[in-house]
């Protein structure tokens, strides 16, 4: 005989990164937002965009946590909304690259600017805007280069920074609808 | 007609009823909504019916559903028709039960304006349906409307509302029918993975205790699925119990029954669902009302569910084996799969399974005390057992709403349904008010059949005038009031849980009830005691008219058996006629139980 699993196994949480192909209609990302402040979920981040303008098709890119169950449940609970073609937990369904843009501004003179400008240049960050006292930097990378960037700006005169959140794509040739 | 021929909206709207089999809908009129009262005017194929309040309205078109297993259809206006909707709409979602819903709009170049009775519908009724529509543009109104009925009828089956501004019922537009080909992204799986029969086989055929605990997918699967269900428990001589949304599923005389489960369930089904090793939920969803304390739920089980809805399976329960597909789908697979395996249940561990379970039954945990003195206070529990014994030797078909509370309960417990979609209840929202308007949707749908409505005093109160309504149309729904002048369930609450401060929960200023059906046109009856009682069940039954029957009931009858929230299965309160001890200490509401409901 089998042994009962017993619902209060496996409390431990994870991060998961869920993409959701849906139509691209009014309304959609409510119904997905709804649903999730409805039944108290996380959402870390979330992007949204058009990606195929002849099918009428918008990608939604979800970062959220909890137990194995929850997940589960979040999965079911985007995959029985109506408009959602598809879902895909990229985080369980093997190797996948997440990426997030952000544009950091540090404002400030002297050997802090030439700091900034020197650390930028070691993180591949562009310099997308420049004034005599100020910087505007684009940096595309995982979240937590893009963290160790923005701490290592703060001391050097953050101003503020503006992040997409994560988008995210499965490796190799399968496509999410594949 | 030609693909250029154009019609207004109101019309596309008729059109589309008129070609998805509508012949009945449930409205109340509106600005917004007046192109289609016009159009409805002028034409003999759809009939309205016209509801005293839009709640009521969405509450008729579940009775009507649930008791033909066609999709309710609503039409109201816009803002306060809508808002007032909003709550048959919950109701309709918690139960699964397949409504659309037509809103009014103000004109689309008024939206989100504050317009005179505007409000967000859409975003309003979001949380509160299966799905929603906004129509902007008349030309797509033909497709939108076919796709929100496959919508509401198709998988797990819910409330759709298509919302439709003013503007677009009035211009023209081209009408589309039904679609042929299949949704862009909504396709329910109906049919289950062979594999998962397979293993939900083999887990069955080694069961020792095994348990078949049914639910009201059954029902919606349609009157084939409750078919099934009864050829497999009698194939595997399994025991039976059903959810307050699956009574009728399972027919309640069959010696294979165990009665419903859960808070107010019987002795018998709780123990077993306690203490079965293999469990077999097709069709239901592990509520809470079911489960009690999760983590003492059948602890020692191993979980089969069946449910057309992926997201139903682990939600509350861990199970072992997922099923997802249609219950009669998936039932017809259990039975044959069962006959092709050649594997021999264990027969002798099954008897000794059916003897614990006989010990269990002889608890004969329903049990209460009538005084049979004529001038004795009626007991509730006799008023539906006198009930349902009088209406069986009439032999009609009779299909029972109710209310919410006690008498609910108590009519789950004593009503004994043999067939599915005779039971019109509000399960998982628990909606007071929900019983009088159902029994007029069921009215309206089975003319002749009889149509009761067992209410409680506080409940009908909440659509009590929904009577005008019974009575222009002249539907002789019966309304039987278990009348204990107060909120029965909150004060058995505040008794058993609160220190018996009875906070709000005394029905006061009631109306008098003989003479408020007298003045909706009603026959009006009355039994103050048991000497009473017979003689007004029978002329409720033998007017042809509506009736209101005040039954006044003993003040202080709890309903039991309770498993307390926050208490497991085998930590159930049985009532004062209860002889021998329970198993455990008659518990107490612990802390944990107390904040929940």
């Amino acid at each position: 005989m089998l042994k009962a699993l017993s619902p209060a196994q496996d409390t431990s949480t994870r991060q998961a990164v869920i993409a959701v192909l849906v139509e691209n209609e009014a309304g959609v990302l409510a119904r997905v937002i709804g649903l999730f402040s409805g039944r108290g979920y996380n959402i870390d981040s979330l992007t949204v965009a058009p990606v195929d303008e002849e099918k009428q098709l918008s990608r939604i890119t979800i970062v959220t946590s909890g137990t194995a169950m929850v997940i589960e449940q979040i999965k079911a609970q985007l995959d029985r909304l109506v408009p959602v073609h598809k879902v895909a937990d990229l985080t369980m369904e093997g190797p996948h690259i997440a990426r997030e843009l952000a544009l950091i501004k540090v404002a400030g003179t002297g050997e802090k600017r030439v700091e900034a400008l020197r650390i930028a240049d070691a993180f591949r960050a562009r310099v997308v805007d420049a004034t005599t006292e100020s910087f505007v930097f684009e940096m595309t990378g995982a979240t937590d280069k893009l963290d160790a960037f923005v701490a290592l700006m703060r001391p050097l005169g953050l101003v503020e920074v503006s992040r997409t959140g994560i988008v995210a794509i499965a490796r190799g040739p399968k496509g999410i609808d594949g | 007609m030609t693909s250029t021929e154009t019609l207004s909206g109101a019309e596309i709207v008729l059109r589309a009823l008129k070609d998805q089999g509508v012949d009945v809908i449930f409205g109340y009129p509106g600005g917004a909504v007046l192109p289609i009262y016009d159009a409805l005017f002028q034409q003999n194929a759809i009939r309205h019916i016209l509801v005293r309040h839009e709640q009521a309205a969405v509450h008729a078109a579940e009775g009507y559903a649930r008791s033909t297993g066609k999709v309710g259809v609503v039409l109201v206006t816009s803002g306060p028709g809508a808002t007032n909707a909003v709550t048959g709409l919950v109701d309709a979602l918690m139960d699964s039960i397949p409504v659309v819903c037509l809103t009014g709009q103000v004109p689309t170049h008024l939206i989100g304006n504050d317009a005179f009775q505007e409000a967000d519908t859409t975003g309003i009724t979001r949380p509160a349906t299966k799905h929603n529509y906004l129509v902007k543009d008349v030309n797509a109104l033909g497709r939108i409307l076919h796709e929100a009925f496959y919508v509401a009828r198709s998988g797990r089956p819910g409330p759709v509302v298509v919302d439709l501004p003013k503007d677009v019922l009035i211009n023209r537009g081209v009408y589309q029918g039904i679609p042929t080909a299949p949704h862009r992204s909504y396709r329910p799986v109906v049919d289950p993975d062979p594999q998962a029969i397979a293993q939900a086989v083999r887990m069955l055929k080694q069961a020792k205790r095994p348990i078949v605990y049914a639910g009201g997918g059954v029902i919606n699967a349609g009157p084939e699925a409750a078919r099934l269900l009864t050829e497999f428990v009698h194939l595997t001589g399994f025991p039976c119990t059903n959810t307050l949304m699956g009574l009728g599923a399972f027919p309640a005389s069959d010696p294979q029954f165990l009665g419903m489960l859960g808070m107010h369930g019987t002795y018998e089904a709780n123990l077993a669902m306690h203490g079965c090793d293999v469990m077999l939920n097709i069709g239901a969803r592990f509520d809470d009302r079911v489960t009690g304390r999760l983590r003492d739920f059948s602890p020692n089980s191993l979980k089969i569910h069946a449910d057309i809805d992926p997201s139903s399976i682990n939600k509350n329960v861990r199970v072992d084996c997922a099923i997802v597909g249609d219950a009669a789908r998936v039932l017809a697979a259990l039975i044959a799969a069962w006959k092709a395996d050649p594997t021999k249940p264990d027969t002798g561990a099954l008897a000794a399974w059916w003897k614990q379970i006989d010990l269990w039954r002889a608890r004969d945990c329903l049990r209460y005390r009538q005084d049979p003195a004529p001038n004795a206070v009626i007991k509730p529990q006799h008023a539906i057992k006198r009930l349902y014994e009088i209406v069986r030797e009439t032999g009609r078909d009779v299909f029972i709403t109710t209310e919410v509370g006690q008498h609910q309960m108590w009519a789950a417990q004593f009503w004994k349904f043999e067939r599915p979609n005779r039971w019109l209840t509000s399960g998982g929202l628990g909606t007071m008010g929900y019983g009088l308007p159902a029994a007029i949707g069921a009215q309206i749908a089975h003319p002749e059949a009889l149509v009761i409505d067992i209410a409680g005093e506080a409940s009908i109160l909440m659509n009590i005038q929904e009577m005008s309504t019974a009575a222009q149309y002249r539907l002789p729904v019966k309304v039987f009031i278990l009348n204990n002048e107060y909120m029965g369930m909150v004060r058995q609450w505040q008794e058993l849980l609160h220190g018996g401060r009875y906070s709000e929960s005394y029905s006061a200023a009631l109306p008098d009830f003989v003479k408020l059906a007298e003045s909706f046109h009603a026959v009006g009856l009355r039994a103050k005691t048991l000497g009473d009682l017979d003689d007004v069940i029978r002329e409720m039954l033998a007017v042809d008219r509506p009736v209101i029957a005040d039954i006044c009931v003993d003040k202080h009858e709890n309903c039991f058996p309770m498993i307390p929230s926050g208490a497991a299965h085998n930590e159930m309160i049985l009532g004062p006629e209860d002889e021998a001890p329970t198993g455990s200490a008659q518990p107490g509401v612990t802390e944990e139980g107390m904040v929940l409901v």
